[in-house]
């Protein structure tokens, strides 16, 4: 046996992809990557999913004589209460005011998404810093600024006297309320928005111009179908919120502008019913994870 | 190469003129709110002269100043920890296989996707019912298990993102290099993706910063942060008090753009 073939036939300690090494390596590799994740996933257990299961379990409890909440004996009371004519009122209100800001939010995101994708590079990326800016500020300071805006003899009644309009009393309506939430979440409508037209071939809308589309007819059968999953995710991303906006309706709504958001929590701090806002809590829940999988159904990748 | 073709003639002015609207309507109010911070008027949407008195009573306020020094305490705090969770979790998602590792990923979205206000009843109720085992009251130490529960993800989205544009041979090189595991992860790894993990610690913190719904529900007495005291003081009555704490608070939230934008900055230049 010569030394050069002893070097590649027995290699040292074992060294070698045999079955049994590969097995080995790849079960380490699992418990490495479980060990990694084990905080992350401790914690989101504790401090998530079981709070979530109370949250659930809560909304099928009764609420007993002092404002506290028996845990035994379950029913399906607290869902009942969802078909009182008030509870409807506000879902339905809830509903048609998330439903208006996001279709606000759409027309107008999708001309200036648009305009953006047309842009030169530099300009683009200004236009986006333009966009990301308002996205980080705090939101509360945000929906503030508005309250400062459309106060009585504010700057907005100002200038809707100057023009000749007359004074205007928006605070503390739904027109207010929704002023504020398209303020607060267009950047969400925007950012998918962009990223979908970006990414789409401009030769596709070359293409129909060439084969007589005029300008409606490429954007309603070319630019509006690829940039569907844009809509989509965009469109969620502020209906979810808006639906469940709780500091908007609280600072620029009137006390007649209940929505869903403002609902739950008064069944928590001054109601005290709190299987009833855990089953409205609940129920917004379920709309959220439906629209999440109708998203990723569609081809949606990330949120 | 840009993606779409070029609008022009009417519909061009048209968009360039929505684009205009869009950013006044995005910085008309934030710069309004500034201008009314110096505005030496009761009523807080009306000019009354040039002053600072607001800012001074800001400082002069001890529940302003403790609500804002809490805040900062929480914000770190639940920063360090839900980068530490994310990146640790991000890694794993990315780079290994193990079991529950679906479940893993969909529990990471929740918290992103979940309405605040739902988190908010969940964090309540938890802690009420874990009030007796834990012995746990509502203050700082609630608050900051509450924003690391919501940080966590989306820390562990941007590191994600980063991790996936990373090339994998890089740390193979550096081991056929005979790195062992955690040198290659030390000078290679961790260098490459400390820019999206500086970028989640970032958003991290303004998160926190920012939250009111459900730092108002766990909360106690004596113990809030800044963004909810100023939202108390919002529904109470209005003051040109919280038009100067406004501002501050904007122009912390600005200083972290500009801060994170620095970093995705740094981001592109190292990759070109």
């Amino acid at each position: 046996m010569s030394i050069i073939e002893q070097t590649v036939d027995e290699p040292i300690d074992g060294l070698v992809a045999t079955p049994e090494f590969e097995a080995a390596n790849e079960a380490q590799q699992r418990r490495r990557g479980f060990l990694m994740a084990l905080p992350a996933f401790a914690y989101l257990i504790l401090f998530f999913a079981v709070p979530l299961v109370i949250v659930i379990v809560y909304s099928f409890a009764t609420r007993n004589r002092f404002g506290g909440t028996d845990l035994n004996g379950w029913n399906l009371e607290s869902y009942r209460g969802l078909g009182d004519d008030l509870v409807r009122q506000i879902l339905v209100r809830s509903v048609v005011l998330a439903a208006i800001t996001t279709v606000i939010c759409l027309l107008i995101a999708y001309p200036f998404a648009y305009y953006m994708s047309t842009r030169r590079p530099a300009v683009r990326n200004l236009m986006l810093v333009g966009v990301m800016i308002p996205f980080w500020t705090n939101f509360l300071v945000r929906n503030y600024a508005w309250y400062v805006i459309l106060g009585t003899d504010g700057p907005f009644s100002q200038v809707t006297e100057f023009v000749g309009i007359g004074e205007t009393r928006l605070l503390f309506t739904q027109t207010a309320v929704v002023m504020g939430l398209v303020y607060g979440f267009l950047p969400f409508m925007i950012l998918p928005l962009y990223a979908a037209i970006e990414r789409i071939d401009g030769r596709l809308l070359e293409a129909s111009r060439d084969l007589y589309a005029n300008g409606f007819q490429s954007f309603r059968h070319v630019l509006l179908p690829l940039s569907m999953p844009g809509v989509i995710a965009g469109s969620i991303l502020v209906f979810i919120p808006s639906l469940g906006a709780y500091v908007t309706p609280e600072i620029l709504g009137g006390a007649k502008t209940t929505l869903l958001g403002s609902y739950i929590v008064t069944q928590f701090l001054s109601a005290r019913n709190m299987p009833f806002g855990a089953s409205l809590s609940t129920v917004l829940m379920i709309v959220m994870l439906t629209a999440t999988l109708v998203y990723f159904r569609k081809g949606g990748r990330t949120l | 190469m840009s993606g779409v073709i070029t609008p022009r003639g009417a519909s061009r002015t048209l968009l360039s003129i929505n684009s205009l609207l869009v950013f006044l309507f995005f910085y008309a109010p934030i710069i309004l709110l500034i201008i009314f911070s110096f505005s030496d008027n009761r009523n807080v949407g009306v000019w009354g002269g040039f002053t600072l008195d607001w800012y001074g009573e800001f400082a002069d306020s001890q529940p302003t100043r403790k609500a804002l020094w809490n805040s900062i305490q929480i914000a770190v705090a639940s920063t360090i920890v839900s980068v530490v969770l994310g990146t640790l979790g991000a890694l794993a998602l990315e780079r290994f296989t193990f079991r529950g590792k679906q479940v893993f990923d969909a529990l990471l979205y929740l918290p992103i996707i979940i309405p605040d206000v739902t988190m908010a009843v969940m964090m309540l109720l938890f802690f009420a019912e874990l009030a007796g085992v834990l012995g746990l009251s509502k203050g700082f130490a609630t608050i900051t298990l509450s924003h690391i529960a919501f940080s966590i993800s989306f820390v562990s989205v941007v590191v994600r993102a980063r991790i996936a544009g990373m090339d994998e041979r890089l740390e193979e090189a550096a081991m056929d290099l005979y790195a062992s595991r955690w040198q290659a992860f030390r000078y290679v790894t961790l260098p490459l993706i400390m820019p999206g993990i500086l970028g989640g610690g970032l958003l991290a913190l303004t998160l926190s910063l920012d939250d009111v719904v459900i730092t108002q529900f766990v909360a106690g007495p004596g113990w809030t942060t800044l963004p909810v005291f100023v939202f108390g003081l919002i529904r109470k009555g209005v003051t040109p008090l919280i038009n100067a704490v406004s501002v501050v608070m904007l122009l912390a939230s600005m200083a972290l753009v500009a801060l994170s934008l620095f970093v995705q900055r740094v981001r592109t230049t190292d990759s070109a």
